[in-house]
């Protein structure tokens, strides 16, 4: 209770000073509604919404997964060799400084819409943070213990299993923590040009929509809820990390 | 065990003009000669940073002397542990698992590597911490842990490189007393690298005292205590006068 109070009363001191604001400066409902505007608009659009909610978190775990799979895999791979990691790394940080939001419609034509460019939106962002924390990881293995390991005669798939991943974890939760967050904005990016029909459109196209047809209330309610999901994703690691690494990593302690 | 058994069993080292450079010209080890009898107990002494990790870590095979021969005689299967001056366990793994590691990696089923397990942590009297972590110990128990993983594969030749030099000296005395048993109880020779003369004084039948770097051998002394140790050992004439034949041997070499 002593962790979850203090946030709480934050939030619902920051929404009455926002409802307060709105109605006090007269604001129009379209510029910026007040909280309660937007509890309505997600009550009266639950349905909606609900499935749009879906729809995202979908794209966003499946991107994430792949990201995950995909990123340590290929953090493993390039810190085994030093030669692959120079030859390959500038490339994988080039891919995380071009801005999605560019190369999103080039998604639609390489995946086609829907589904598949905003979960290929969402691996694109998520898989770097995880790449270069996997590299960090591994190549911060105690050489001790790689000592040991050879001595005892273990070969690289022992050496891998028994010793660089478990080491790597806490740094490997490092990025996947930051990639749960990224995923869902890539989901949403990919969104905003992936093309869904109407009743597989996700958040990202509810907001846009609602914006172009004025109604920011929906529009804050979709956003409300692509918050939402960021956040029960940064929840969902950040508990996995600690039930993993409790025990004898400082940072789950 | 008998002392006839231990020998015939136990891994000898001969060195023969040993050397090793660095990349960028160090000389760690210069021109080296050294045979360790099977079955012996033999510390290396001399001043931090002289080369003797370097010389255990070439009989190891973790490294390889840029010139000269090193034979590990009576080695029919690699029998080699090796105990780091830190204990460097895995900090995810209970002692019990840390314990029976090499048995794991070396493809024993899985009662037999708990099995010794257990008789090892057992011998360093650390039976109730078993399910523990390596967070959860103090540095004392941490390195009987590490003793336990190093004893489990019944080597023949142990090799520790300053393993007690950052524990309390009352932990560290303890655990003399337990690497003397550990030696005894299992047939195998034993090289300690160190830099307290103290410990070597107490530890070892015969210690070899090298200079500064490069290694150089400055005193190859046997050291006349007997095989019963203890608490009144350390404050005996005899062990001063040992100490004071070390001293004088590092000394000789100079240091850095």
């Amino acid at each position: 209770m002593k962790r979850v109070l203090p946030p709480l009363v934050a939030f619902v001191l920051f929404l009455a000073i926002w409802e307060g604001a709105v109605r006090a400066f007269e604001i129009k409902e379209y510029m910026l509604p007040p909280p309660s505007a937007v509890a309505k608009a997600f009550v009266g659009d639950f349905g909606a919404l609900g499935r749009a909610f879906v729809t995202t978190a979908t794209a966003t775990l499946a991107g994430f997964g792949l990201g995950i799979v995909l990123g340590v895999s290929t953090g493993v791979v390039l810190a085994s060799s030093r030669l692959l990691e120079r030859a390959v790394y500038p490339y994988v940080v080039l891919l995380q400084t071009v801005p999605i939001i560019a190369i999103a419609p080039m998604l639609n034509i390489w995946v086609g819409p829907g589904l598949r460019a905003s979960t290929l939106s969402a691996l694109i962002v998520s898989v770097f943070p995880i790449i270069a924390n996997t590299i960090t990881g591994v190549r911060s293995v105690d050489p001790a213990l790689r000592d040991l390991f050879k001595l005892y005669g273990a070969g690289p798939v022992q050496t891998l299993v028994k010793l660089a991943l478990p080491s790597a974890l806490p740094n490997i939760f490092t990025g996947v923590r930051i990639a749960a967050g990224l995923s869902v904005i890539g989901a949403i990016v990919g969104e905003f040009v992936a093309g869904f029909n109407d009743d597989a459109a996700g958040l990202g196209i509810k907001i846009l929509v609602a914006n172009k047809q004025l109604r920011t209330d929906v529009a804050f309610a979709a956003v409300g809820m692509a918050s939402a999901l960021g956040l029960l994703m940064f929840v969902a690691v950040g508990a996995t990390a600690t039930r993993l690494t409790r025990r004898w990593h400082a940072s789950a302690k | 065990m008998s002392a006839e058994r231990a020998s015939r069993e136990a891994i000898g080292v001969r060195a023969r003009s040993l050397s090793r450079v660095f990349d960028g010209g160090v000389v760690a080890v210069d021109d080296l000669t050294l045979d360790v009898a099977a079955g012996s107990f033999v510390a290396l002494l001399g001043p931090s940073g002289c080369g003797k990790s370097t010389l255990l870590r070439m009989i190891a095979g973790l490294d390889r002397p840029t010139s000269g021969e090193l034979t590990l005689e009576g080695e029919r299967e690699r029998a080699l542990a090796f105990v780091f001056q830190d204990a460097h366990l895995l900090p995810w793994r209970s002692v019990l698992d840390n314990v029976a590691l090499p048995l794991e990696l070396m493809g024993a089923s899985k009662p037999e590597r708990v099995a010794r397990a257990h008789d090892v942590i057992a011998e360093v009297g650390l039976s109730d911490a078993e399910q523990r972590f390596p967070g959860e110990l103090s540095g004392g128990m941490r390195m009987r842990a590490s003793l336990a993983r190093a004893v489990i594969t019944r080597p023949r030749l142990l090799l520790l490189d300053e393993p007690f030099a950052a524990l309390d000296e009352i932990t560290r005395q303890k655990l003399d007393d337990q690497l003397r048993a550990l030696h005894r109880a299992h047939a195998m020779t034993v090289l300690f690298v160190t830099h307290s003369i103290a410990e070597a004084a107490y530890l070892a039948e015969r210690a070899v005292v090298f200079s500064s770097r490069p290694a150089r051998i400055t005193l190859d002394h046997t050291i006349g205590l007997g095989v019963e140790r203890g608490t009144a050992t350390r404050s005996s004439p005899e062990f001063a006068r040992e100490m004071g034949e070390l001293q004088r041997g590092l000394e000789g070499g100079g240091s850095r």
